[in-house]
């Protein structure tokens, strides 16, 4: 007799669980029942990624570098399970070398963009690269790549992240993030929301204890997404579905300078 | 500057308590300074009419007294300087070899160094700072910023590893009224040094030393057009916004305008930086030299009448050492002479415009309202003219609006700490972020502050130290962008992939 398979129930990913939306709504995408989350669960995930990014933002470089690279293992070990929901294998493959790409940066980063500024004083003058907080993601397509693409610069640099994933593929994100789970990313580093773009986007755009938007998969409400972060002077970014490069990463950087005295 | 800081702090504690000194007046002649009776807008390398057909009259804060009529541009004014921003951008300045604008821009902080007092007492007229702080800090560092960024110009490839920076076009440059020159010179040497053009308004208040320094482009043989000058209110702020023909906005001014340009610039792709507003914390811990420490929280808070968005407006002192710092920051400010912006012996100048006296004001009143308990030393002010007298509040809460809002003026907000945390939870809260400072004797604990202060500049040990090769610019509320140093030209540049 043939053995019926265990069918996977794709809920939301928040501080590290798995819970379904608070509001008991679903939705069918891709032949599957996903969480249709709400704007209760943005607030509680913009909640946890703050109180997340305390520990994260503290982490040493190399830790965090690491921690990335164990995602891209992690993905690695569920190639197939990824690329069963993906546009391709190929697209996984691309995904889990940006990860890595990544995960490399981590400790470099501030070598590359941090200065000692030579001041016409008795000061030692430097600047430094410092995570600005939490950061919005509008999951551009491909699902995985777009997805993985936009926010392994943004966590690398030691922001937390609030996903809005794919609304039309949004089982791969769901995927990713039980890579996440596994790969030692500290609960609430990376919060996944699958539902409607419309419900959340806007919540999450004027939400004041969100320090970024990552704009990338917005479509015809970018403008005003970004006019509603405005209100908390958000630090607004469309960049490239499928880029790869610092620059991505200092774009949620803050820099701060010290000044130090030099004397006896 | 700092030796002789310290210098004063050492003599301060010698003297005998709070003796008020008589000191003869020591004016600036004002001879050097000769101001138009009126002054059209500077387009494309010369002074044109407006075409709005109208003017205000901008005036000494000190005396109220007008000194000259100036255009108040309006949307037909800013579409001509855009256009021959766009012009020179197309033309001249962009065919220049990179080493050529180089020299201009040299050229530029050489005649600002030559014509330095003339500019130190222009703008202690029309904007109401002490002449020591006109003469000493605002022109030698507006000289030193495009002395700085002009070497950049031929030099911009090796900013930007593994990209290929090219200018972004007409920038739009809007400045406040409380540094007029040096943040003329923030906005315009990098935007120049990175090849762009710019359109840029000097606070309404403020016009004049960015008309003078239309002379400096002249004399320097800027070709035409390549900084435009256009006067008035926030009406010709917002057409230049507006204005479809500009790249890139750059803004030094309040929260809440900062924000409105935000919006109105969502989803035009413009690109934009905020210098905004701030409420900068100033903590000191009981380990801090005191006497230092007390120099430095004057220097802070009644730098320019408290008139500088990264002052710092609330001061954390440990519970330990609360009494003996206020003694003297109390005996101290009674030593702060508050007058004449161009007598040589003064601290404190004028209050820039009558608006915002009545805004510091009302601030202050609400402070007392909220049951802050006040502090002025004893001082007699000028009849005429805005004046307002170095004023500290203890027992304030931190939800009081005098620990909240930006008062952009001398009025102090004090509140104690016990552990270093709590200093760190007290600083952060407010939307702002701008600046911060540390007094301690701990290095360590120097760095530990400033890793956990959530502010873009942070000053250990001293206060409102400025430097062209040090990036300035705030986290959160207070803007996002970096003025200064290798990453001020960031704002300026186009990254191309190689």
């Amino acid at each position: 007799m043939k053995r019926l398979p265990v069918q996977k129930t794709y809920k939301l990913f928040i501080g590290g669980a798995f819970p379904r939306s608070e509001s008991g709504r679903t939705l069918v995408a891709e032949g599957a029942n996903i969480g249709r989350a709400s704007r209760k669960d943005l607030r509680d995930a913009v909640r946890i990624a703050r109180q997340a990014g305390v520990g994260w933002a503290k982490a040493t470089a190399y830790n965090r570098g690491q921690v990335l690279y164990r995602i891209a293992e992690m993905m690695e070990t569920r190639r197939t399970e990824l690329a069963a929901v993906a546009s391709s294998a190929g697209e996984v493959d691309r995904a889990i070398d940006r990860v890595v790409w990544y995960a490399g940066w981590a400790d470099k980063i501030a070598q590359v963009v941090g200065t000692a500024n030579p001041v016409a004083g008795p000061y030692f003058n430097f600047t430094v690269p410092e995570p600005t907080g939490v950061v919005g993601i509008l999951a551009p397509e491909p699902p995985l790549l777009g997805l993985v693409s936009r926010l392994s610069p943004v966590i690398v640099g030691g922001n937390t992240a609030v996903v809005i994933a794919s609304e039309a593929h949004p089982l791969v994100a769901i995927e990713l993030a039980e890579c996440l789970a596994t790969a030692d990313v500290p609960p609430g580093v990376v919060n996944i929301l699958t539902g409607l773009r419309k419900e959340l986007a806007p919540w999450l755009a004027s939400h004041m204890d969100v320090s970024g938007l990552d704009l990338t998969g917005a479509d015809g409400d970018a403008a005003e997404l970004e006019r509603l972060g405005a209100e908390n002077v958000k630090r607004v970014v469309r960049g490239k579905a499928d880029g790869q490069s610092p620059y991505d990463i200092t774009a949620f950087l803050e820099l701060k300078t010290v000044w130090h005295p030099i004397g006896m | 500057m700092t030796e002789r800081k310290q210098d004063v702090a050492r003599r301060a504690d010698k003297a005998p308590m709070a003796t008020a000194w008589d000191y003869a007046p020591a004016p600036e002649a004002r001879d050097i300074v000769r101001i138009q009776e009126r002054y059209g807008l500077f387009i494309g390398g010369k002074f044109v009419e407006p075409l709005s057909g109208e003017r205000y009259t901008t005036i000494d804060p000190a005396r109220e007294e007008p000194l000259s009529e100036v255009a108040q541009a309006n949307k037909a004014d800013v579409n001509r300087a855009v256009k021959a921003a766009r012009g020179a951008f197309e033309g001249a300045w962009s065919k220049l070899r990179p080493s050529e604008r180089a020299k201009y821009l040299f050229r530029i902080a050489r005649i600002l160094q030559e014509r330095s007092r003339e500019f130190a007492v222009l703008e202690s007229l029309n904007g109401g700072k002490p002449i020591r702080e006109s003469r000493d800090v605002d022109v030698p560092l507006a000289a030193a910023h495009f002395f700085y960024y002009a070497g950049w110009a031929d030099k911009l490839e090796y900013a930007f590893p593994n990209r290929r920076p090219r200018p972004i076009g007409v920038a739009g440059q809007i400045i406040p009224w409380n540094f007029p020159l040096l943040m003329l010179a923030w906005k315009i040497a990098p935007a120049l040094a990175a090849g762009n053009t710019v359109v840029l308004k000097p606070a309404e208040t403020t016009p004049l030393t960015a008309l003078l320094f239309c002379d400096v482009i002249r004399q320097a043989e800027l070709p035409p057009g390549v900084v435009n000058i256009v006067t008035g209110d926030g009406r010709t702020g917002a057409e230049i916004v507006a204005h479809p023909g500009v790249d890139k906005i750059a803004f030094t001014g309040s929260t809440e305008v900062g924000k409105a340009i935000q919006r109105t610039l969502a989803g035009t792709g413009k690109r934009l930086t905020l210098e905004l507003g701030g409420k900068a914390a100033n903590i000191i811990f009981d380990d801090a030299p005191l006497d230092q420490a007390v120099e430095g929280i004057i220097n802070g808070i009644y730098f320019n009448q408290g008139h500088v968005c990264c002052a710092g407006s609330r001061l954390f002192v440990q519970e330990s050492i609360y009494e003996a710092t206020l003694a003297k920051l109390k005996r101290r400010m009674k030593t702060l002479r508050v007058g004449d912006p161009l007598d040589k012996n003064t601290d404190v100048g004028a209050i820039n415009s009558k608006q915002q006296l009545e805004k510091i004001t009302s601030l202050v009143q609400s402070g007392i309202d909220e049951g802050a308990e006040l502090y002025q030393p004893p001082c007699t002010l000028p009849e005429r003219g805005y004046w307002f007298v170095p004023t500290v509040f203890t027992n304030v809460a931190q939800s009081y609006r005098i620990a909240q809002e930006e008062i952009f003026g001398p009025v102090l907000s004090v509140l104690t700490f016990r552990t270093p945390d709590e200093a760190i939870e007290k600083a952060n809260n407010t939307p702002y972020g701008l600046s911060a400072g540390v007094w301690t004797e701990k290095g360590s604990r120097i760095l530990a502050m400033a890793q956990r202060l959530r502010a873009g500049v942070v000053w250990a040990n001293t206060y409102n130290r400025f430097d062209p090769a040090s990036p300035f610019g705030g986290y959160k509320e207070s803007g996002f962008g970096r003025e200064g140093g290798r990453h001020g030209l960031e704002a300026y540049v186009a990254l191309d992939d190689t």
